[in-house]
This record gives C-alpha cells, sequence and structure tokens, in this order.
C-alpha cells in the first residue's frame, strides 16, 4: 500500500519533533492495514499536534481545542464505516477533559491518539496537565504545585476498553497504532514524546530517559480488563428504525359544544402532587374538543414535588393573539402555595373574576365574586380537588356540560384513569356551594 | 378545520423532522429539554441518531461534526447553553457547517430565572461569537410560526452553509396552543448543493457564493478546518486570499437577505406610528393595535420573523409613511439599535421589560399614546 501522507505538504515539525515520528508510524499503521485515503477521517485540534490532519491526504478535520472527541464522534454516528482517527495534544487531553471522560465510558469506535509531549509547545512551552512537577516550563512555579494528571489511568477508570501507552521511540509504536486502530471500540493511545523547541530547552529527554519514564508511569499495552463490552454505535444501531415520516395535519375534529363567545381565562393555584397542571390540561382539551382556540401555560417550581403548581388556561371562540390572562374570568384556588404565587393579582380583582376558593386555603382580600367550596366535607381528596373543580367551573361558567368534560376525559387520558377521572368530575359538579 | 394542542417546542420537533433533520444533540436545560425529548422520540424511529451531550460545547461539536458527514443537524438549549456554544458558532459560521441552533430563550442575565421567558439574546446570537461574521436569526410568535420558521432555518442554513437561529422563547415554547397545522405554512424542503464532477475545493465558489459540498467520510477526501482558509481548506495567511474569504461570508448572507426576510406588517393609511417588534411580544402588540384603532387611533404595526442580517428595507418602507416609531421587546433595549440605525433621523421610541412576564397589552396602548404625546 502507499504512503497516506500528504504528497502537497511534508511535516514542518521541528527538528527532532516527536511528532514526527508519530506521524510516520500512524502513516505506516495505515499502510499495514491497508486503509485508502477516502475510508480515513482525520480529526484534529489546536496545538502541533493539530497539524496532523495537513500532513495526510485523508479526510481532514481540524476543530478548536480540546473539541476533536466531539466533532469526531457527530462524524462517525452519521458515517458508521468510516474510519476516524483523533489526534490531541495533552493540552487538548486538559481542556477537554469532559469529553474524553465521555468518550471512554460511550465506547464509540473511534482510536485517539495523545501526544503527550507535557507542555503547550505552540504557545511557548506553558505547563499542561502532563506537565512532571520537577519540570521547568514556561508557567513559572505553577507545574510544582500540581501532579501531572496519568492519562491511561483516567481513561481506564472512565472506562475505555483499549489502552496503550508507548514512548515514542519504542520499536511496535506503528504495530500498537494499527492494534489500536483496528479495536472495534474507543481505542486511547498515550504517545510520550519531546518538544525539542520548548520543553526539552529546560529539560533534556533522552529516549532513555523516556524509555525510563513511561517505565515507571507504566506501559499499557491495549485491552482493558473488565472494560471491553458492546460498541456503542453498534448498539445505537440496533434501536434504529428505517421508518419513513408519516404526516397527519389534520386536528381534533369538533365533537362538543362550548358556550361561550369571547375569550375566558382561568387559573389554578395549587401545589405539587395535586395533578393541577393535568386538570388545566383537561380543561384546556375540553376546549379543543369544543373547537375553541386554547392556550395552556403551567408554572412549578424546579422541584417538582414541592411548591406551588399553577396552569393558566385561556379559552376563546376567536383566535388568540396575546396568550396571556390579563383579568381572569375564574381563579381556582386549591392549595395555599398557589395563592401566594399569584401575588399582586389579587389587589386587581373585580367582580368579574369568579374565585372558586377551597374552605381550607386562606387569600389576601380581593374584589372577586367567591364561591366557597368544602371539599373535605364532600370527600374530594387532595388529589382530586383540581379535577373536581373543573366540574364546579363547568357548572358555574356554563361553558362546558358535564357530560362534555368527561367525553373529553374518556378521550384525552389513558384509559386506566378515565373512570376515576369521570366519577371525581361528577362528584365536582354535584358539590355544595357556599 | 381541526385543531391541535401543541406548544412551541413541539412544532420545533415536527418541523425539523419534515425538513429532513436526521441528527440531535442536546444538553436538557430548561425551556428547551423537551425538544431534546421531542427529538429523541422522533428520530432513531426514522433512522436519525439523537445524542445527549456531556454538555452543551460537545452537544454542538457532535452536531458540526454530524453535519460535514452529511446529515442535517439542530441543537436546542437557552442562554447559558448559547454561551459554552460560542467558539463553535464561530466554527460553523468560518467553515460554512450548515446547523440549526433553536435558542428557548430564558430571563437572564446568566442562569437566570429558568421557568421565565424574555427576549435578552436578541444581540447575543447576532455578535456572541468570534470574528463578527453575520449569521441568521429568525423569531417566531407562536407554535405555528416555529414550524414554519424551523422548516426556513434548515433551508437556510443548507442553502447558505451558515448556522442559522431560531429565536424562540420559554413562553413560545413552553405554552401550549391550538394550531391549525392543515393551514400552517410549510415551505418547500431544501438541500444542500452537492460538488458534481472535477476535482474538488471545499471552499471554492463565486464571489457571494456559497461552495458545493461533499460529505466528510465520502468517496472524495474533504478538508475542514476552524483556521482561516483559502479556498482549497488549507490555513493561509494570505491577505488576498483572507479577504477574499472574509468578504464572502459575509456577503452570500447579507446580499441574499430579501429572499428571506420574513415579516407582518399591519399598515394603516393614516398612521403616524408604527410598532415595531418581534417574538411573543408581537401578540401582546396586535391586541394592543386592535384596542388603539376600536378607539379611533390609528397605528401600523410591523412584526419582524428576521431578526438579522437585519431586513433594512423592509423596515424602511415600513416607516416611510409614519412620523414615529415604537419599538417594544421583551429586554432592555436591543433590536431597536438596529431599528433606530436604519430609520434615522426618524425618533424611535422604546419600550421594553425584562422582569420574568410578557409585556402586556395595554403597556404597549400606554406606550404608543405617550409616544404620540411626546
Ligand atoms: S514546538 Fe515542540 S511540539 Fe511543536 S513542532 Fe516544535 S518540537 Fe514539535
Amino acid at each position: 500500500m502507499p504512503s497516506l501522507l500528504n504528497p502537497s505538504r511534508p511535516p514542518v515539525f521541528c527538528p527532532g519533533c516527536a511528532h514526527e515520528r508519530s506521524l510516520h508510524a500512524l502513516d505506516k499503521a495505515f499502510q499495514q492495514l491497508k486503509w485508502e485515503p477516502h475510508e480515513v477521517v482525520v480529526v484534529s485540534d489546536i496545538g502541533c499536534s493539530g497539524l496532523f490532519d495537513v500532513f495526510f491526504a485523508t479526510h481532514a478535520f481540524h476543530g478548536l481545542h480540546g473539541r476533536a472527541l466531539t466533532y469526531a464522534a457527530g462524524i462517525k454516528l452519521a458515517r458508521p464505516h468510516a474510519k476516524v482517527v483523533v489526534v490531541m495534544g495533552d493540552g487538548g487531553v486538559g481542556i477537554g477533559g469532559a469529553h474524553l471522560l465521555a468518550a471512554c465510558r460511550r465506547n464509540l469506535d473511534l482510536t485517539l491518539l495523545i501526544l503527550n509531549n507535557f507542555n503547550f509547545g505552540m504557545t511557548g512551552g506553558q505547563y499542561s496537565c502532563t506537565t512532571p512537577q520537577g519540570a521547568r516550563v514556561a508557567s513559572g512555579f505553577l507545574n510544582t504545585l500540581e501532579p501531572p494528571l496519568d492519562v491511561c489511568r483516567t481513561a481506564a477508570a472512565a472506562g475505555a476498553p483499549f489502552v496503550v501507552r508507548r514512548s515514542v521511540y519504542s520499536a511496535d509504536l506503528s504495530a500498537k497504532f494499527a492494534e489500536a486502530l483496528s479495536y472495534p471500540g474507543f481505542a486511547v493511545v498515550d504517545v510520550w514524546g519531546g518538544c525539542p523547541g520548548r520543553f526539552m530547552k529546560a529539560n533534556p529527554l533522552s529516549p532513555k530517559d523516556l524509555d525510563v519514564l513511561v517505565e515507571k508511569a507504566g506501559l499499557w499495552d491495549g485491552p482493558v480488563s473488565g472494560n471491553e463490552r458492546a460498541e456503542y454505535g453498534a448498539e445505537y444501531a440496533r434501536r434504529l428504525g428505517a421508518a419513513a415520516p408519516l404526516w397527519d395535519w389534520k386536528g381534533i375534529e369538533p365533537r362538543v359544544r362550548a358556550n361561550l363567545c369571547g375569550r375566558h381565562g382561568a387559573v389554578f393555584l395549587g401545589a405539587a402532587g395535586e395533578r393541577v397542571l393535568s386538570a388545566g390540561h383537561l380543561w384546556a382539551m375540553t376546549g379543543v374538543w369544543a373547537g375553541l382556540h386554547v392556550t395552556q401555560k403551567n408554572d412549578y417550581n424546579i422541584t417538582v414535588m414541592r411548591g406551588p403548581s399553577i396552569a393558566e388556561v385561556l379559552l376563546s371562540s376567536e383566535p388568540i393573539d396575546y396568550p396571556g390572562i390579563e383579568e381572569p374570568d375564574a381563579v381556582v384556588v386549591l392549595a395555599r402555595d398557589g395563592v401566594e404565587r399569584m401575588g399582586d393579582v389579587w389587589r386587581e380583582l373585580s367582580p368579574r373574576t369568579l374565585v372558586i376558593q377551597s374552605a381550607d386555603v386562606p387569600v389576601p382580600e380581593h374584589g372577586g365574586r367567591t364561591v366557597v367550596v368544602d371539599f373535605k366535607k364532600a370527600a374530594v381528596g387532595r388529589k382530586d380537588r383540581a379535577v373536581a373543580s373543573l366540574g364546579i367551573l363547568a357548572r358555574l361558567s356554563g361553558i362546558f356540560q358535564i357530560e362534555d368534560l368527561i367525553e373529553s376525559a374518556m378521550s384525552s387520558l389513558p384509559p386506566s384513569q378515565r373512570d376515576a377521572t369521570a366519577e371525581v368530575l361528577r362528584k365536582g359538579a354535584d358539590v355544595p356551594l357556599g | 378545520m381541526g385543531l391541535t394542542f401543541m406548544d412551541g417546542n413541539e412544532a420545533v420537533v415536527k418541523a425539523a423532522v419534515y425538513a429532513g433533520c436526521r441528527f440531535f444533540a442536546g444538553y436538557p436545560i430548561t425551556p428547551a429539554t423537551t425538544i431534546l425529548s421531542g427529538m429523541l422520540e422522533a428520530l432513531p424511529p426514522l433512522g436519525g441518531v439523537v445524542i445527549q451531550g456531556e454538555d452543551e460545547i460537545a452537544s454542538i461539536g457532535y452536531c458540526l461534526g454530524a453535519s460535514m458527514a452529511g446529515l442535517k443537524a439542530m441543537t436546542a438549549t437557552s442562554g447559558p447553553g448559547i454561551s459554552l456554544f460560542s467558539e463553535n458558532i464561530s466554527f460553523a459560521v468560518g467553515s460554512e457547517i450548515p446547523l440549526v441552533i433553536v435558542n428557548v430563550m430564558r430571563q437572564g442575565p446568566s442562569t437566570g430565572a429558568a421557568t421565565r421567558g424574555a427576549d435578552g439574546d436578541i444581540q447575543f446570537m447576532r455578535w456572541g461569537h468570534s470574528g463578527g461574521l453575520p449569521v441568521v436569526v429568525l423569531a417566531p410568535t407562536c407554535a405555528a410560526d416555529c414550524f414554519t420558521l424551523t422548516v426556513h432555518a434548515f433551508n437556510l442554513s443548507e442553502r447558505l452553509r451558515v448556522p442559522v437561529f431560531v429565536a424562540s422563547s420559554k413562553e413560545i415554547g413552553m405554552t401550549r396552543e391550538t394550531v391549525d397545522l392543515e393551514a400552517v405554512e410549510k415551505p418547500p424542503v431544501v438541500d444542500r448543493k452537492i460538488h458534481g464532477e472535477g476535482p474538488y475545493l471545499p471552499f471554492a465558489a463565486e464571489p457571494n457564493g456559497i461552495p458545493a459540498f461533499l460529505p466528510m467520510g465520502g468517496p472524495v477526501p474533504v478538508r475542514q478546518t476552524s483556521s482561516m482558509h483559502g479556498p482549497d481548506g488549507y490555513i493561509t495567511t494570505n491577505p488576498a486570499v483572507m479577504e477574499a474569504m472574509v468578504e464572502r461570508l459575509k456577503g452570500k448572507v447579507e446580499s441574499s437577505i430579501d429572499s428571506f426576510s420574513f415579516y407582518e406588517w399591519d399598515a394603516q393609511e393614516t398612521a403616524s406610528t408604527l410598532v415595531v417588534t418581534y417574538g411573543v411580544t408581537a401578540r401582546s402588540a396586535r391586541a394592543a393595535v386592535s384596542r388603539l384603532r376600536a378607539q379611533g387611533r390609528p397605528v401600523s404595526l410591523l412584526v419582524l420573523k428576521t431578526l438579522w442580517p437585519v431586513p433594512e428595507k423592509v423596515l424602511r418602507s415600513a416607516a416611510e409613511s409614519v412620523r414615529r416609531l415604537l419599538v417594544v421587546e421583551a429586554n432592555l433595549g436591543q433590536y431597536v439599535h438596529e431599528v433606530s440605525r436604519v430609520v434615522c433621523p426618524k425618533p424611535t421610541h422604546f419600550f421594553g421589560l425584562m422582569c420574568g412576564r410578557m409585556i402586556r397589552p395595554e403597556e404597549i396602548v400606554r406606550e404608543v399614546i405617550r409616544a404620540e404625546s411626546s
């Protein structure tokens, strides 16, 4: 097989740069595997290692610092047959740490070569996440305060199934590259080498020194026991269908009648766990079944099981422009949490607004028309209050017949909830009002 | 006519599938999360891929890779996520990677109020990436717009090879409303132009033109780079090549604005004031305008649905016959600077709120009256 190096762009690394050895070792591995230029995508990021994509005549994708693994994953998921090789430096590992961990956990079939030269060569030799504490670099004393990251142990701990560490002078470097490239899963190769342009100026690093360092850090040879498992892309593919989209633009044909001309805004003030939003939805859906224009906004705390739960439902015989409720036609008071959230609006209520108030929930002074409901006496539990209030609201507003509400519940709720909901709606419609 | 009850985020999902989107990556964030869950329900059965990224940076990175590999891609987030997208947005701009970004805006700054709406990212979407070259921003006012404009967003990002934002907000994305889907405008789907015969230069195009596409991983090796490059995709520092490149990146988007200036102009002949607005605030403005007219006060309304590039022609012609403009927006004054620049020296008044609730029609009525008596 011919070389996959780019004849029009010969390598331009500093003389003696470890990256050049890695470049040729990778090319040799490609040749050994008989890969063609168009089958391979080299993804790189920033720094001297980021020159790699230019020196190959393959597909080349050069992106932002530390993000190479994310682009590579997108390419691989979109084109599962592409052979995607990611080249990063130790700088990319540091800035893109979250992506490295995610790639190790995910086990998508990518090969990651980390050209680890213990510093940021391109910007002047600052310390990176792998700089030894004893090294002299362009970051003053800072590197002496932080121990270097062991990339291999980190990758293995995060679930990488194939991890290799080698000195760039190692005789089996290209053989190890080939193993990593053909491994069906996420394969990481941590290649240690020198940067004569920067790091080695103050930190001499002979091939022998590197061997000693790598040995001390530990040679990693490939498969990581306990981490080998099914490849992500293959597993994902098993969950993919091949259907064509089905388009149904038809909506809900009106099948009940509403007694409404103009707008009717209802606000349901409750607490988490009282099915306030579902009740709001049922009220809204009954409007939809009646051919009305409807909007629904919900408000609840991010802690979904605690705090206020508020639904605002606007019904209208005309298309709705402003989707807010300026002056509610009905306020349904179910729990104290919701009452507090409504804040200043209480002061603005006029007799236009019907306030359906649970007997056990105090409300601020207001100018609305109040109807008090004793849910306890009517044997309506906390969880059913909101739904029961729809029966009362239908009865007092006259917008829907109770049978229409029940029919809407029957059409929009899962079968298991239908009968119980119908019963609660009826109970609500029959509750004695104070 | 039957109506469908859906929120803006559901409409975005439907439109994305319709437009041919087959890759989505996102990170959960209120109020955009339901786009992620909706896409996860919609795409895999159709053979499309959905990824929950380890963060927003990764999510947009996955999309850029998938888009360059030939899939139509989308991501969705809110202000804090757009902040993290920034470096990759500039990558997509400079390297002509088609991408749709849905920004379901929430009240800010910073993490702000997650469950409250605002339009605080209007300048940020345009300028919040290095280099300052143009992107496209479309602003829906309702769920039906979310459908139509998301399809347009895909079409434009494919046609122009540029990131396109759908500037939704919590008030649109998470408010359910009845939509007549049969009547909703469904633009024909546009795909990116594919390179035909001959040697392939990945960034070769006429001035203001758009390079033909070949996918990463396809039969012809393709070069892509976030660094400044010439037509061949190799890094360059040649000022003439760089000038031609950045001028083209700007010109290709701005020169075709007339073909995608979306707006609603409700002009009243005798009106002396033109209300200019966008987003959910447009709906308050429509209500305000009908109330003012009912009181016998003529007023005109321009609702912009293309915000960037600024549809200057539309603004100028709508402003022509009025004496003053009132720009209303759900922030403390962002787009008003564009409007006043375009219609200068006509006086431009401003009203805005960013306090976690929608601007009310009565407030706009009041501001129009105030502007007219000032
Ligand atoms: S600066 Fe260091 S890493 Fe970069 S090319 Fe020179 S020797 Fe290699």
